[in-house]
């Protein structure tokens, strides 16, 4: 499979899921778990673009696929405008399903450049915060979509 | 290139100040201004080393073998054939950690595996430790374990009514494990006093902390032979005590160090038997031993909100000023003592700190019951009494048709005051609150103006700043910073408090950023680690801003103090013309008179050495002397107010709260977007236990093992808010300083919780006229009261009964007004040695 961009082989037991594969045998332990079951949404990845709860997902099926962990959002040394973003405005408390809803947000703001507040609570409902309200996660989402128009302005 | 002002860019030096004007002198450029926290980066790229997320060489996995029955005896355990299994290093029972142990002193009842008795299903019987987890998981069921059943006791009820067999073989008697009474002045000429005289009876079902993060440790002998353990903990000084105590190892051959907690809530802050595990175990094997929880395994470690069934009677004037308060708690303690001593003392020890109540009786009962045990949750015990009180003073205001908000300005307790139980108030700013909340959610346009169906609440609340006494008691700091200064102008922070995403480790770089005129960036923060830093006692009763950040504004400024005096020599100007600015010290007298930060510290390692400073914090002595009176000081508390709007479906019972208003007393912010994050976040998780929440049991059918089961230990069936259900919040800081805290800070990490779950009550009361008494406040209560309204009757749902409790004799201490001195006048054993005789139990 391609794991953020690089191609990589791993040699795993057939029963392990992709989130114990990414944790387990390849060192990315960015990627999170708090119920292994499909309940909390810590463990989402971008699975060709799309998010999945990689708890859920046996690592088999990925292969020749694309995953996206939080570990490929930044380039090029920068931080993703959804980092930088949730940095500043406290969008991360613990950080614990940070790296989960900021893959997720990711595959939001692909697909949609300007979500409306709804979409994004919506976007997000299936990853559980304890620690913010989510209200100040929405406002770091909707900062970057900001972030990610002026940039690309910047370039046209 | 961030979004807040998280990295100051250093200016050059026409910007500086070139008069030594008081307000330059004053301006803080550090605390209060909103900036990107200091670990942030770490957690927005994944890099945060949560306990699970570290792996070592030669590295073993744990599994617990756990108990399937609420109350048993273990008559035999066989774990041969589990030691046989391939692949499985070791097998342990309870006799190999038969020490007991536990978070107070006056209950030890914990060990980390049953030697003879199990409590509660999920009670730790046997581990095993394999090469591989799934190894470890299946060998568990290889182990054989016979079991003679016991009497199941499931709720406090059934523990009054039934002493055997006993839960433990200690506490008051039969299931009872605490009973308290306190009295302070004469109640009952308070109540002949009273106009009009209100009882009401409240239940609030107990709930679980639910962070995201499992429970895990990892645990390893290291190459001088001593135990390092890594666990997510709130208290790291705690369990290293216990891993003392159950290892029987001296603890300066132990370390611990807290990784990050992936949430805490008050969930990971005593230790735990897989903590003790994994640390023999990896004593015994010589390797690395890992655990990680199940979710199902952590909704058995639990420790979260006590269920509690309360009866409040108060009197009151027609004006609504309150003459006398008599509160009891009948408090579901669960399996084991955690912390409840203290959490029953907290269902009645902050009544008097928001309003005057100048007589004061409090009894409390707390019972074992065969459940997971409970413990200390955001709040730690005066949530429920909170929640009851609130709701009275509705019911109150509504009577003497008094505005609700109106009642409670009029009895607002004053600041600087000492109350009837002689706890000493700092800066009071509820009248605030509740003036800002009013003017901001449109209150006197909206209660009991709004349609049918929609309805605002308000409720109010107090919480302490750090626990006044430490749990175990002694004389020496409650926090202690060291402080390094290097050459290259780096600062290093050590201290004991742990990160548990409060953003502690963030507050102490920046009181040390300010102090020293540098950036939050140059400053690095090792916390949570017993090796390297000093003891500070955790990550409980909102304590580490206050405590952990008066021991580092102390360390700070006596490091300050050594610079300004070699760079006053050099300069030879008086030290008081210096200031520490922007990575700078420069004479304000002539700002052209200047050196970096670094040149400053070379200057002062030239002159004194190594520069190193500590600084330690001590809470004021408490003027609550009596037998009880460890709970409930503080040196300071922070104050809230809420409003919150409630629509609910008339036919289906439904609620949603579309907006909350809510004012907090912080004293002063110390990074505006961190304490915006508690308040919110506090209004979530009050949300989820207004509406939600319930941590709760069935029985097994009888053709079955009939036992007493957590209903739904998993986090699709345990509900708690989405993003879909959380409402928006409008957020606004009372910023008063207090002069106990760092730059007048107070605490914000509790408090806020506490007014939500009474204004929701409040709010579905003006919507639809009936009073919910209890938590969680579901659609099927609001339907039942409703058809209780349409029949006649009280339109109410709730407990009406509180079972009569064989009270021991009150401990009668006159208020102050009354000439008191904080001593019972009928303790006949202290006041035979006052000074002999101290309270152990205390804290959180």
């Amino acid at each position: 499979m391609t794991l953020n961009g690089e191609e990589v082989d791993v040699f795993f037991a057939s029963y392990k899921t992709l989130l114990e594969v990414l944790r387990e045998d390849l060192g990315h332990t960015g990627t999170k778990h708090g119920c292994e079951l499909g309940e909390c949404g810590a463990c989402a990845v971008l699975l060709d673009g799309k998010p999945v709860l990689s708890c859920l997902v046996l690592a088999l099926e990925c292969d020749g696929r694309n995953v996206m962990t939080v570990e490929g959002l930044a380039a090029d040394g920068n931080l993703h405008p959804l980092q930088e973003a949730f940095a500043d405005l406290g969008a991360a408390q613990c950080g614990y399903c940070t790296p989960a809803i900021l893959v997720t947000a990711k595959a939001l703001l692909d697909e949609n450049a300007h979500p409306s507040r709804d979409q994004i609570r919506e976007a997000l409902s299936g990853n559980l915060c304890r620690c913010t309200g989510y209200q100040q996660i929405f406002e770091a989402v909707e900062a970057a979509v900001v972030r990610i128009a002026e940039q690309r302005n910047q370039l046209t | 290139m961030g979004f807040g002002r998280h990295m100051p860019k250093q200016k050059e030096w026409p910007d500086l100040p070139v008069k030594d004007s008081p307000a330059d002198a004053e301006a803080l450029r550090v605390i209060g201004v909103s900036r990107r926290r200091i670990d942030a980066r770490a957690k927005v790229t994944g890099q945060t080393r949560f306990a699970d997320d570290i792996s070592l060489p030669r590295i073993a996995y744990c599994k617990l073998l756990r108990s399937p029955h609420p109350h048993a005896l273990i008559k035999r355990i066989d774990v041969s054939r589990a030691f046989a299994h391939p692949g499985v290093y070791l097998v342990l029972t309870g006799k190999d950690l038969p020490i007991r142990y536990g978070i107070l002193p006056v209950s030890q009842d914990e060990q980390a595996l049953c030697t003879d008795h199990v409590r509660h299903v999920g009670d730790p019987v046997a581990a095993v430790i394999a090469r591989e987890e799934l190894t470890a998981f299946e060998a568990l069921d290889l182990i054989d374990v016979q079991y003679e059943i016991l009497t199941t006791i499931s709720d406090p009820q059934q523990a009054l009514e039934t002493p055997e067999p006993r839960i433990h073989d200690y506490g008051e008697e039969g299931n009872i494990h605490k009973r308290i009474a306190l009295e302070f002045g004469n109640v009952e000429d308070g109540f002949a006093e009273a106009d009009e005289i209100f009882e009401d009876t409240f239940f609030y079902e107990g709930s679980t902390h639910l962070a995201i993060e499992q429970h895990a440790a990892l645990a390893t002998k290291d190459p001088e032979g001593k135990l390092t353990i890594w666990s997510c903990t709130q208290t790291p000084h705690y369990l290293h005590r216990a891993l003392a105590k159950v290892l029987e190892m001296p603890p300066a051959h132990i370390r611990v160090i807290a990784t990050p907690n992936g949430g805490g809530f008050g969930g990971k802050s005593e230790p735990f038997p897989h903590e003790m595990i994994v640390a023999k175990a990896a004593l015994l094997l010589d390797r690395p031993v890992k655990i990680c929880l199940t979710r199902e395994e952590v909704f058995y470690c639990h420790r979260g909100r006590h269920p509690v069934l309360m009866k409040f009677k108060t009197g009151v004037k027609k004006d609504g000023s309150i003459t006398s308060m008599q509160l009891q708690t009948l408090v579901d303690g669960g399996a084991y003592g955690s912390y409840g001593v203290a959490s029953a003392f907290y269902t009645g020890a902050l009544q008097t700190t928001t309003y005057h109540i100048p007589r004061y009786r409090f009894q409390a009962c707390r019972t074992f019951t065969n459940k997971p045990p409970c413990g200390p949750k955001r709040g730690h015990g005066t949530v429920q009494p909170r929640f009851g009180q609130e709701i009275q003073l509705d019911k109150i205001a509504e009577k003497l048709e008094i505005d609700p908000a109106e009642l409670r300005l009029r009895i607002v307790e004053s600041p600087n005051t000492l109350t009837a139980n002689f706890l000493t108030l700092g800066t009071v700013g509820l009248a605030e609150c509740l003036r800002r909340v009013v003017r901001s959610s449109g209150w006197n346009e909206k209660f009991r103006k709004l349609p049918e169906g929609h309805g605002v609440g308000l409720a109010c609340s107090a919480y302490l700043t750090g626990a006044g006494l430490p749990i175990y008691w002694n004389n020496m700091p409650h926090s202690g910073v060291q402080l390094k200064l290097d050459r290259g102008g780096g600062v290093t922070v050590f201290c004991g408090a742990s990160e548990i995403g409060q953003g502690s480790d963030d507050v102490l770089a920046a009181i040390v950023a300010e102090v020293l005129g540098i950036d939050t960036f140059d400053v690095r923060v090792y916390t949570g680690d017993t090796d390297l830093g000093p003891v500070d006692l955790g990550s409980y009763s909102s304590r580490v801003t206050l405590m952990a950040g008066n021991a580092a504004l102390q360390a700070a400024e006596r490091a300050r103090a050594m610079l300004a005096e070699a760079v006053s020599k050099r300069f030879e100007v008086p030290q008081h013309r210096l200031r520490f600015v922007q990575k700078h010290v420069f004479d304000s007298a002539a700002p052209e008179r200047r050196v970096s930060f670094p040149e400053a510290i070379c200057l002062a390692e030239a002159q004194f050495g190594t520069i190193g400073t500590v600084g330690s914090y001590t809470p004021p002595k408490s003027s609550a002397l009596y037998k009880g009176g460890g709970v409930g000081p503080s040196p300071t508390y922070s104050y809230t107010a809420a409003v919150v709007e409630a629509v609910v479906d008339p036919v289906t019972g439904w609620v949603t709260v579309p907006k909350v208003w809510i004012a907090h007393d912080i004293g002063r912010a110390l990074n505006p977007p961190l304490v915006r994050g508690q308040i919110e976040g506090g209004v979530y998780m009050g949300l989820g236990e207004a509406l939600m929440e319930e941590q709760e049991f069935r029985r097994l059918p009888k053709k079955l093992s009939h036992a007493l089961v957590h209903k739904f230990p998993s986090i699709l069936e345990y509900k708690s808010p989405t993003a879909l259900d959380m409402p928006e919040v409008v957020t606004e800081l009372i910023e008063d300083p207090d002069p106990r805290g760092p730059f007048g800070a107070k605490e914000v990490g509790q408090g806020p919780l506490l007014p939500v779950m009474p204004a929701v009550a409040n709010a579905v009361y003006d919507a639809v006229g009936v009073r919910i008494d209890e938590v969680p406040i579901t659609p099927e209560k609001i339907v039942k009261a409703l058809a209780e309204k349409k029949a006649g009757r009280a339109p109410r749902f709730g407990p009406s009964h509180f079972p009569p409790i064989h009270w021991p004799e009150a401990l009668r201490v006159p208020p102050p007004w009354e000439g008191g001195d904080g001593q019972a006048v009928n303790d006949v054993r202290r006041q035979k040695k006052p000074d002999a005789e101290k309270e152990k139990v205390s804290a959180s």
